[in-house]
């Protein structure tokens, strides 16, 4: 079980949360204007890395909102969480034990 | 008394507490402080078990939780009966009864051990191999064998009648082991100021310096074991739990520790629960897990009386018992001699010691020869004899090149001590994701990086001699203290790995060529012999996954705590491989088998799921209401009278709502309050309908999609105020509504201004509907018009029931005259009775959750989740009109505009009539264009819903079938059992078309 550092409540277990995939896909600002294709890439495509991954999380049984971190998927290590909004933090090279 | 093997003095048991128990019905005792293990070794009983796969007599092989073969069941009563336990772990209680597994008739004479002697024709992957055909012989001949032959133990036969729980704790420090390195860890935390949790799976403090005869010598002081105990047990910041496990690494330093409370009692209080699983985060962890002897696999290597070489030196020198008398050591490291020795020093003849090193020349082997133990150098074992007890070694001299130097020996005894060298423990580090490293002088993997906040002391990262690993203790506790943010003085240096203590490279000994050994096993527990691995590789298995998986090796109760390494050895050599490149098998938990009954906790029966009531539901109980589960609720199914059938009982509520009145609780239904001065707007760009032109006191239908076109959520929506929509779900999608609402408002639109609340459980929603709905209320509610004229369909108003506020909707899901009444949810109960009262001249009938679905197919309304899937699009569910479709944009429109979705092929809601008007069609059932269609065929639909509707007097079913609409009136066919059902495509609406019913 993760322990989560919201950035409005501090550290929680991850029994707190829910995942929220991929974090950083903004809704097109005009659909009417994207092809099928641009639509099927928001839609569906979502990468799978090895490695720092940005994704979102929603505290939903403590304050409710929702924020983004950066995780390591191969050490399950969280580089940071920051707010919706926020611009995701400079990646330091190596996940902090 | 027959302890014949006690020793006369010595061993921490209480000689002055005799213990009496029963194994397999025969009387024994043993002492206070005795293992079941321990005792029967001191009767003289080695034989304790059966080999799961041949049969084999096994006895007792390690003095720890490494056990493979000393599984026993111990019972207490009819519904306390647990098996698999390991003897080496069962604390002697009086009246203990243990019975041995796997054996049948008797342990002395088992019918299965006839396997033994079909062993060369149960080789590896065997059961991949053989039971392959006939397909049917599966059936009735293979699989009730399997499952009669396999399996130890038996289940009990009566619920568990005990408790458990469950404990979440957070410490700056957490040490795994209280052996001398995890002792001296937790001192030094705690010295520095960390809150410390020392958890230790043996009933005490001291590990390996428990088996030693002076402890103070192995550390070269005295009393620091009993001193060090002392601290800590008095240590306002320490927590020092015994009799616990710890099982489990997860993500961040969380571990789970499993805590026996009552296990080793002889009486336990029935209050009392009999364990406590923790769930402990520390911010620092120190495992401290120690290293397990690793044993020597030779043809015969297997036989009662053939035994660890430091669990005998533990059952000596802890428990006063003498393995054997005449004992014969197998070693390829100098610190086996200390168990050679000390049974030596204790009366038993040491009849060889045979060292599989060219040289022995450490101290020990030193003093071993001083004491005059003869000991045979550059030699191997070739063989062993004894049916239920090893009655002789032969062993062989070989020379440089391993050929045999002279003729082989035959030596007599009843011990047989091995060891080749230690394993380190490494199980929990590996689990928290942590590299492992080969030593080439150790011949073991050891420790290097984890990505959690762990460090390893002592003998679990090769740091073998008690006194250095206390030091290495000592220094990893003061450096997680420090780690976990806490001031910290100077800190020890570690001590240096020592790599001079020699261990036999893992393998099979080195066997002198052409001769048909017997079997020689690596894994005594799923019975697995260094031929079936070395069987394996020649059969082209590379991956030592896949080797441990077709040989099953390592996959027993004990996770190859004992054989891991030594498979490695073999398959590497067939190889023609170093070990470390072939790599090691995956670590997982639980460490030794954790209780079902400590992961469930307190989670069981009542407690064992929330269970969600509206506030009308005890008046259904009181009224014998059939519930059912939708999700957590609890909702009336129907409300049976005089022993009605459910089918009658929805015939009559039909009736009810179609000719007069019929009262359902709708409070399930989920409720959202939509607050803001951009609520409009936001309820524009989130449902597919156009909700500006809605005015205030009116209600819409609404249907919500997900972005990519499909329905995801439907329901009335109603505008309370400019400003204000009271929105409310389906039932079940309540919760994910509201989530994607927040998601959407949080992460998308944060520009607007709008709040959302869940008012779910503060409105009970009482839904009155029939012809005489009207009349029923007229005499209750104030502050409101009744009226068709001024409350028309799909309106809302304010005003009072009861004399309590409410907000009327004048709403139907049955096609009748309706109105649901929300009043807050403490007035529900009040209302809904009142109603009910008032509804009595006009026959009002509660009605349950089966008539509200008739009721509502008849009406051709879907169900979200029972009539789409997912897949289903607006246009398909026949729902196009609620689009609106001069918006510029709503969740899911541009999706719609795919050609895909626009395809006149896709599969559209519609009706079906059955040919046969009293079959009701199964709903899910598949729908095919031919009557002569046979498997295999492709379908063009499947039906959704499916009823009999009184009040049509036939069935109906919803379906969606391909190109549905352009079918009205076809003939399609349902698979049924007795051939293929002709069904009519029809519309939807079964009942009144044109809605004048509900607008009256
Ligand atoms: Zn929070």
């Amino acid at each position: 079980m993760l322990l989560i550092n919201c950035p409005y409540c501090g550290e929680r277990p991850e029994l707190e949360f829910v995942h929220g995939g991929q974090a950083h896909i903004a809704r097109p600002g005009n659909p009417a204007e994207c092809s099928d294709q641009q639509w099927a890439e928001y839609l569906y495509r979502r990468d799978n890395i090895k490695g720092v991954h940005a994704e979102r999380w929603r505290h939903v049984h403590g304050c409710g909102r929702f924020f983004n971190a950066l995780r390591d998927t191969t050490s399950d290590q969280f580089l940071a969480t920051y707010k919706v909004g926020e611009q995701p933090p400079a990646q330091p090279r190596k996940a902090t034990a | 008394m027959s302890h014949a093997l006690r020793t006369a003095s010595g061993g921490r048991i209480n000689r002055s507490r005799t213990v009496r128990f029963t194994f397999d019905g025969r009387e024994l005792s043993g002492f206070e402080g005795d293992t079941l293990a321990s005792a029967l070794l001191a009767n003289g009983v080695h034989l304790v078990g059966r080999s799961f796969k041949y049969h084999r007599p096994r006895g007792v092989l390690s003095a720890g939780p490494e056990e493979p073969n000393a599984l026993v069941q111990i019972r207490r009563d009819a519904a306390r009966v647990t098996p698999n336990l390991r003897a080496t772990e069962v604390e002697l209680y009086e009246g203990l009864a243990a019975q041995s597994q796997n054996r049948w008739p008797s342990l002395q004479l088992d019918v299965g051990a006839v396997n033994s002697l079909l062993s060369p024709f149960i080789p590896a992957g065997f059961y991949y191999k053989t039971f392959m055909w006939p397909r049917r012989a599966w059936q009735w001949l293979y699989e009730p064998r399997i499952r009669a032959a396999a399996g130890l133990g038996r289940a009990p036969a009566q619920p568990d009648p005990d408790s458990y729980c469950n404990r979440f704790a957070h410490c700056d420090v957490l040490v795994v082991g209280a052996g001398p390195a995890g002792l001296a860890a937790a001192h030094a935390a705690a010295e520095s100021g960390a809150r410390v949790i020392l958890c230790e799976e043996q009933p005490q403090l001291g590990g390996s310096l428990l088996s030693e005869q002076e402890p103070g010598e192995a550390l070269g002081e005295g009393e620091w074991l009993a001193r060090t105990i002392q601290g800590l047990m008095t240590h306002p910041r320490v927590t020092v739990l015994t009799r616990t496990t710890a099982f489990g690494y997860f993500p961040h330093n969380l571990l789970g520790l499993e805590q026996r409370l009552t296990e080793h009692l002889a009486q336990p209080d029935p209050r009392q629960p009999r364990e406590r699983q923790w769930q402990v985060r520390a911010r620092q962890v120190v495992l401290a897990t120690g290293a397990i002897e690793r044993p020597l696999v030779f043809p015969g290597n297997d036989r009662p009386g053939i035994m660890l070489a430091g669990a005998a030196r533990s059952y000596l020198n802890r428990y006063g018992v003498l393995a054997g008398r005449r004992a014969v050591l197998v070693t390829a490291s100098d610190e086996a001699y200390r168990s050679a020795l000390d049974l030596h020093r204790a009366g038993a003849t040491v009849a060889a010691i045979i060292d599989v090193r060219p040289q022995a020349s450490g101290e020990l082997a030193e003093a071993a020869r001083r004491a005059g133990l003869p000991v045979h150098t550059a030699t191997t074992v070739i063989g062993t004899s004894g049916r239920l007890r090893v009655k002789s070694i032969r062993i062989q001299k070989l020379d440089a090149q391993g050929r045999p130097e002279a003729a082989a020996e035959r030596i007599v005894c009843d011990l047989v001590l091995m060891s080749g060298g230690h394993t380190p423990s490494v199980h929990l580090f590996s689990q928290s994701r942590g590299t492992l490293h080969w030593n080439e002088a150790l011949q073991a993997f050891l420790p290097g990086q984890s990505p959690e906040k762990a460090r390893c002391a002592g003998a679990c990262r090769g740091i073998f001699s008690a006194d250095a690993a206390r030091r290495d203790g000592q220094s990893a506790g003061a450096l997680a203290a420090r780690d976990a943010g806490l001031a910290v003085g100077t800190v020890i240096s570690a001590p240096r790995l020592l790599e001079t203590d020699g261990a036999a490279a893992p393998g099979q000994l080195p066997q002198p060529a052409g001769r048909p050994a017997a079997k020689a096993f690596v894994d005594w527990q799923n019975d697995v012999t260094s031929r079936d691995l070395s069987l394996a590789a020649r059969e082209g298995f590379r991956s030592i996954e896949h080797v441990k998986r077709y040989t099953t090796t390592g996959m027993a109760t004990d996770q190859g705590k004992t054989s891991n390494l030594n498979a490695l050895g073999i398959v590497a050599r067939q190889m023609g491989k170093a070990i470390p490149e072939v790599g090691l098998t995956t670590f997982r938990m639980p460490y030794t088998p954790v209780t079902f009954g400590s992961f469930a906790g307190y989670s069981r029966g009542e407690l064992f799921d929330p269970v969600r009531t509206t506030p009308i539901h005890d008046w259904a109980v009181r009224k014998a209401a059939v519930f059912e589960d939708v999700g957590l609720w609890k909702r009336a199914r129907y409300f049976p009278r005089n022993g009605e059938s459910m089918h009658a009982a929805v015939t009559r509520e039909c009736r009810a709502v179609r000719s007069g009145c019929g009262l359902f609780d709708a409070s399930t239904l989920g409720k959202i309050e939509v607050v803001g001065k951009d609520a409009v707007t936001f309820m524009n760009r989130l449902y597919t309908n156009g909700w500006t032109s809605l005015a205030v006191g009116r209600c819409r239908y609404g249907i919500l999609l997900r972005d990519d076109g499909f329905i995801y959520d439907d329901g009335i929506v109603a505008r309370i105020a400019e400003d204000r929509f009271h929105v409310t779900t389906t039932t079940g999608g309540a919760a994910r509504v509201l989530a994607m609402m927040e998601d959407y408002l949080q992460t998308e639109w944060r520009d607007l201004g709008v709040w959302l609340t869940s008012t779910t459980e503060q409105w009970a929603v009482i839904a009155v509907q029939g012809p005489s709905a009207r009349h029923v209320l007229e005499g209750l509610v104030q502050d409101a018009d009744l009226s068709a004229a001024a409350l028309p369909h799909m309106s809302v108003a304010p005003g009072r029931i009861c004399g309590v506020p409410m907000r009327l909707f004048r709403v139907s899901f049955t096609g009748e005259l309706g109105f649901e009444i929300n009043v807050p949810a403490d007035f529900g109960s009040a209302v809904w009775e009142a109603v009910y009262e008032a509804g009595q001249p006009h026959g009002i009938a509660p009605y349950g959750t089966e008539a509200m679905h008739v009721l509502r197919a008849e009406k051709g309304y879907i169900i979200v989740g029972q009539d789409t899937d997912g897949t289903v699009t607006p246009d398909d569910a026949g729902l196009a009109w609620a689009i609106g479709t001069r918006k510029p944009d709503f969740l899911g429109k541009r999706a719609l505009e795919r050609p895909a979705m626009r395809s006149p092929d896709r599969k559209q809601l519609v009706g079906l009539l059955s040919a046969e008007p009293h079959v009701v069609l199964e709903e899910g059932a598949q729908i095919l264009p031919d009557a002569r269609a046979t498997p295999p065929t492709r379908p063009i639909g499947h039906v959704t819903s499916s009823y009999y509707s009184a009040t049509l007097g036939r069935s109906i079913a919803l379906a969606l079938v391909r190109a549905g609409r352009k079918r009205m009136g076809q003939t399609l066919y349902v698979p049924a059992a007795n051939g293929n059902l002709p069904v009519q495509v029809v519309s939807p609406v079964f009942y009144d078309p044109k809605g004048s019913r509900q607008n009256a």
